[in-house]
């Protein structure tokens, strides 16, 4: 490397950059197309191939003569040669069609339709909680390491660590929704709104009240994660050179935290964010099967209790291939971002 | 052979004195081992009867007294009796799934990492396939599948949580290999089999104690949350009690040690186990001893 680059040199430098980033984003969104492809593929044969055979699984509890079972058997292709099975899948997963719902008996596309916008309520504010929270006390126990803050902060996410998300919530169903002792219930047990809910503010006010405490459990669980991945990458920035360097020219501690060291700490923890965000949605399903909360979660809790197998496929694969689109996502931004990883 | 372990002694006793100098971690593996010595012992006292729904002897849901220390259940079953029963389950799945998940992992680890190019490109792909998919909703896929039997439970969460042993592993073997000795070897005539298990293997083992101690404590509580959700067969677990715990209302009926004790249960093994695990982190990983 010489030390004194003429600019000419630096403007040709530039292009192949760009052209990498590009070739990266391609590459990242065919390995991301091929783990969608790869979902597909692992769907369609964990359905069909594992021991559970999904007309017996249906009639469970019903009294069918063989040929009732029979005519399922027809009405859900399963009398077709397993490879046509699977083309008529693919084809249909590609083109949307997830289905019809045994027990709705409604289009699988349809049911999402309706809940996932609750689940993007419930969720969006949790993360958006969590990940503040997360980042500002993470960022302050990490510029401290071993501080009665920072002692306390991992003291903390260690306990919220090691507690089952359902467990927390029932907790807090316990103690906010149905009261315990001389605390009266002070927030709904269920659901995402009341039958007499009023109209317009009101009703806002309504749903904001039955979201405490999911959205509650939800941040405890995920933030603890966040508030660690936040300690560790400000832990890693406190002995660079620049912080020295900024100490040396008299910025005030609190200054050099803000304006420096979390800056630069920020990108890492926000990607993992996103990384783990299947975290998240496994939490979700947890959240919304203890609260009723009328989402994605709970559609498939219930496809899974029946067992709805049309169901539980279609959201399963719903859940998963949005999962891997956000990994894409993040991991692309990231690359976009941050230009030490670019040249790595 | 006496050489050897004379050595593997020593480098035990180091060991030993390193890790109890981590309090936290010495106080995790104490209560761990009263659980699982507890769980063992089970059978001298008590049977599969204490679960049994028409044997419960006391009212039903009735809060702690003399006769039934932690409260009943729905059916006038001790709570205490069937968290000591129950605990066999839970850490049973706990130990042989994380077991799994470590085998999994590290075959497939060490196989990535020796085997450069496209094998161990193919295995990178799978690996970081398997670490994108939503764990626990992959995981009640798979069981509610295969229903919900303590083996399908047990390979549902194997399956589900390798790959980041499995990365771990690979990055470990890619470092070692790295090192003259292993060339050495290879000039002598190693093969693939020897350079792996004589030198590889060794090598990594340390790491994978302390990354297999932190999946018994996430396997315990993704056993729990499985069987909360409904997709474990009716053996009695601290998930269950849970479930039965919800199913009857206990939360709203203000029968607090039902939700209480399991739960505590979960909480204070699994930190047990997190603490343990975390120090044999600090002991092992030259990375992180540095750092402190």
């Amino acid at each position: 490397m010489t030390i004194s680059t003429p600019p000419a040199a630096d403007a040709i430098a530039e292009e192949p950059a760009r052209r990498g980033l590009l070739r990266y984003a391609v590459a990242k969104v065919g390995g991301a197309l091929l783990s969608i492809a790869m979902v597909i593929v692992a769907t369609f044969f964990a359905f069909r191939l594992l021991p559970g055979d999904p007309v017996r699984a249906l009639a469970q509890g019903r009294n069918m003569t063989p040929e009732q079972l029979d005519l399922e058997r027809r009405r859900l292709g399963l009398d077709k040669s397993l490879l046509e099975q699977f083309v008529q899948f693919v084809n249909q997963t590609v083109h949307f069609d997830l289905g019809t719902s045994y027990e709705y008996k409604r289009p699988v596309l349809d049911l999402i339709g309706e809940r996932i916008g609750a689940t993007l309520l419930l969720t969006g504010t949790a993360l958006v909680m969590a990940v503040s929270l997360g980042i500002w006390q993470g960022a302050r126990a990490g510029w401290k390491p071993g501080s009665r803050f920072d002692k306390f902060s991992t003291g903390v996410s260690l306990v919220l660590w090691s507690v089952p998300t359902f467990w927390l919530g029932l907790l807090l169903l316990m103690v906010f929704a149905a009261g315990i002792g001389p605390i009266p219930g002070i927030f709904p047990t269920r659901g995402i709104e009341s039958v007499d809910a009023p109209d317009g503010f009101g009703y806002v006010l309504d749903v904001a009240k039955h979201m405490v405490l999911p959205c509650l459990t939800m941040v405890a669980v995920v933030y603890a994660q966040y508030l660690l991945v936040m300690r560790s990458s400000v832990l890693d920035e406190v002995g660079q050179d620049y912080v020295t360097t900024a100490r040396a020219k008299g910025l005030k501690d609190d200054e050099i935290r803000r304006r420096h060291a979390v800056p630069n700490a920020l990108l890492p923890t926000v990607t993992l964010v996103f990384m783990r965000i299947g975290f998240v949605v496994g939490g979700a399903v947890t959240v919304e099967a203890i609260f009723s909360w009328p989402g994605l979660g709970q559609l498939f809790y219930e496809a899974i209790r029946v067992p709805d197998f049309t169901l539980m496929q279609g959201t399963f694969l719903l859940i998963t291939v949005s999962v891997i689109l956000m990994n894409t996502l993040a991991d692309v931004i990231y690359h976009v971002l941050d230009p030490r990883v670019r040249s790595a | 052979m006496s050489i050897t372990w004379t050595r593997r002694r020593l480098a035990f006793g180091r060991f030993w004195a390193s890790f109890r100098t981590q309090r936290a971690g010495v106080i995790g593996l104490a209560i761990l081992l009263l659980a699982v010595l507890l769980a063992v012992i089970a059978p001298l006292f008590i049977d599969a009867g204490v679960t049994n729904v028409v044997s419960g002897t006391g009212e039903k849901l009735s809060p702690p007294s003399w006769d039934d220390p932690l409260g009943t259940d729905e059916s006038g079953r001790s709570v205490l009796l069937m968290i000591w029963w129950g605990s066999r389950t839970s850490l049973l799945i706990g130990f042989l799934a994380a077991l799994l998940s470590m085998v999994i992992g590290t075959v497939l680890g060490i196989a990535a990492g020796h085997f450069r190019g496209w094998i161990g490109a193919i295995v990178m792909r799978i690996t970081d396939w398997f670490l994108v998919l939503p764990s626990l909703v992959t995981a009640l896929v798979l069981a509610a599948i295969l229903g919900g039997s303590t083996v399908t439970i047990i390979a549902a969460i194997g399956v589900t949580s390798w790959p980041s042993t499995a990365r771990l592993i690979r990055a470990q073997t890619l470092a070692v290999e790295a090192r003259p000795y292993i060339e050495r070897s290879q000039a002598l005539g190693g093969g693939h089999w020897h350079i792996t298990t004589r030198h590889v293997l060794p090598n990594v083992a340390p790491l994978l104690l302390a990354s297999t101690t932190l999946e018994v404590a996430s396997a315990i509580v993704t056993e729990s949350t499985l069987a909360f959700l409904g997709v474990s067969a009716n053996k009695t677990s601290w998930g269950t009690m849970l479930r039965g715990s919800y199913d009857w209302g206990a939360a709203t009926s203000g029968a607090w040690w039902y939700i209480l004790v399991p739960g505590l249960c979960i909480v204070i093994v699994v930190m047990a186990f997190t603490l343990c695990g975390r120090a044999l982190e600090n002991v092992l990983n030259p990375r992180l001893r540095k750092a402190v």
